[in-house]
């Protein structure tokens, strides 16, 4: 539930611009950066392979999860 | 001229740390243009349309970084591409930790497995694919990215709702979860005051203005510009409300956005009637008494919702910080050299505001975004008459950073604007906060006393400070180096708006 949610600590993953994330640090956010880069070199087809593989595997953990 | 560059393979740096180096080493002298980027379709056109294409960048990808710059010589084209060189290799450094970071959000899950929000921020086109990656794991999204598609928002923001997980934007530049300022916005005092919006800049203000008026803030949730559109329904926004009804610490909520459209505002209205809360609306441009008969507290302004928030939330009155006789007074002496106003914004919905104050009483105005009964200017470039510029648009910051970040564009064009002898006020903003640059009032002076040095020229000027004394810019001294540079300067927009009409009225 959202609400559940509310009044967490949060903790973030940071994707692109790195100066948000260094912002979240300075705060005292438990946040990691990632030296993101276009996936696959920027070969638009491989991309959309790693996507389905990436959101196969979301789905396969979650399903364990809920054993 | 000479055009020297450099090609960096398989070295990537996101856009705003790459579009500042760029913006900052083009005013060392001798140096022309610069194009400091990752080699996207985008920075390819801007080597072309500047002329500085070269045979050698056929066949680089957006991986490869490419440093080209025009200058007076060989020599200093050279020295700008060191310069450029030695300031990407202190940012690395800055950056730099033991561990090498990860270049995957999976890696980066890996590393911090109970993470539970991911900021996306990287090219538009790969954006929706992290955004579900995250979803599908669990976590809620804050999607600064824009130049994603309305259907890949519509699947996002379908299984946020499925999942209860917020999805916050796209092109959602400000939000405070769990007291946590994320990307632009401010520092401010918890408290009881849950928001959900669709604007960036109305936000801040709104959530700077309560603090200032000594009350706090539980949630403030950005939704994204569309999200109360007909194609997405408002689930974030429906999402977020519903989630702000039930949460202990909220005990007033305040919604900020355009009018949304007909379908989703009769949804919108039965949703917020089942909440037993006190809820306040500002939809930009509506008006209030539509909103009233719906038995819902109307704000007339970013300021008005501000203060009926905080009237609702601590159950004693508040005024405006400025009484309408102080900017009666300060507006006093305000002779104008020149017969128009002039506005120079960063903050999107802050010219937006400014426009529907002054549209009744100003006969014509123009803006690059008008609303209703403004008119478009013809040349973005060119002010003519009376004109409120949003420098945050597209039209200015397509390949550059956005004004709140790098001021460099604004400068030039405050220094235009005193210059010309038909500019009797110009009115600007200063976003403090997270994210925003750290000393934009000594930018804007700077390019003040350049422009009356060349002009020679006085005309009046006056700023808003959007933030609070706790965001790290400090307050008072932004406040005290506008001030000693004879900027009027005022805690709202409404009120340096406000000051605007009265000068324009005295000097009719």
């Amino acid at each position: 539930m959202l609400k559940d949610f509310f009044g967490k600590k949060i903790k973030v993953i940071n994707l692109g611009i790195s100066s948000f994330a260094d912002d979240l640090i300075k705060q005292g956010v438990e946040t990691i950066h990632t030296e993101w880069r276009p996936p696959a070199g920027g070969n638009k087809k491989i991309q959309a392979l790693l996507t389905k593989v990436s959101n196969w595997q979301s789905k396969v953990t979650s399903a364990k999860g809920a054993r | 001229m000479v055009i020297s560059h450099l090609i960096k393979k398989q070295t990537y740096f996101d856009s705003v740390t790459l579009m500042l180096i760029g913006s900052q080493v083009k005013k060392l002298p001798g140096i022309d243009s610069t194009v400091v980027g990752m080699c996207t379709d985008y920075n390819i056109d801007s080597l072309k349309r500047l002329d500085m294409y070269q045979s050698v960048f056929d066949g680089l990808t957006p991986n490869d970084l490419i440093i080209c710059i025009r200058a007076a010589d060989q020599k200093t084209a050279d020295a700008g591409i060191a310069e450029v060189e030695k300031r990407l290799s202190t940012r690395q450094k800055q950056s730099g930790s033991v561990e090498l970071p990860p270049s995957t959000q999976e890696g980066a899950a890996a590393r911090l497995p109970d993470a539970n929000m991911v900021l996306i921020s990287v090219p538009g086109e790969y954006a929706a694919r992290e955004a579900e990656l995250a979803l599908n794991n669990g976590r809620h999204v804050m999607l600064f990215s824009d130049n994603v598609s309305i259907e890949e928002e519509l699947r996002l923001k379908t299984i946020g709702v499925s999942k209860e997980l917020l999805v916050m934007g796209p092109d959602c530049g400000t939000a405070i979860i769990n007291g946590t300022p994320l990307a632009f916005a401010n520092a401010v005092r918890s408290g009881n005051i849950g928001l959900v919006a669709a604007s960036g800049t109305g936000l801040q203000e709104v959530t700077s203005t309560i603090h200032r008026l000594g009350s706090g803030i539980s949630q403030a949730i950005g939704v994204g510009g569309r999200d109360l559109s007909e194609k997405i329904g408002g689930k974030m926004t429906l999402l977020a409300t519903r989630a702000l009804a039930e949460d202990p610490a909220t005990k007033v909520i305040v919604l900020l956005s355009k009018p949304p459209a007909e379908s989703v505002l009769k949804s919108l209205y039965a949703e917020l009637k089942g909440i037993s809360k006190k809820i306040v609306i500002y939809f930009i441009g509506a008006d209030p008494k539509t909103i009233e008969e719906q038995g819902f507290v109307a704000a007339k302004n970013l300021e008005d919702a501000a203060i009926k928030a905080c009237d609702l939330s601590s159950g004693k009155q508040h005024k405006p910080e400025f009484s309408d006789a102080q900017i009666t007074a300060m507006a006093a002496d305000g002779k104008m050299s020149g017969k128009y106003l002039r506005g120079l914004y960063s903050g999107g919905t802050l010219c937006d505001e400014a426009q529907r104050i002054l549209q009744p009483i100003v006969v014509e105005i123009s803006s690059n975004t008008p609303v209703k009964g403004c008119k478009e200017m013809a040349d973005v470039y060119t002010s003519t008459g009376h004109c409120i510029i949003d420098l945050g648009d597209d039209n200015f910051t397509r390949g550059k950073a956005h004004p709140m970040i790098d001021p460099a564009y604004r400068s030039e064009r405050l220094e235009k604007e005193i210059a010309d002898p038909e500019a009797g006020l110009i009115l600007f903003d200063v976003v403090l906060g997270y994210g925003s640059h750290l000393d934009m009032a000594s930018e804007m002076v700077a390019a003040i006393q350049l422009g009356r040095k060349k002009s020679g020229r006085q005309p009046l000027l006056a700023a808003c400070i959007c933030g609070t004394h706790e965001d790290p810019q400090n307050y008072e001294r932004q406040k005290a180096i506008l001030e000693e540079a004879g900027v009027k300067v005022f805690p709202t927009n409404v009120a340096m708006v406000r000051f605007g009409q009265l000068c324009l009225e005295g000097n009719k």
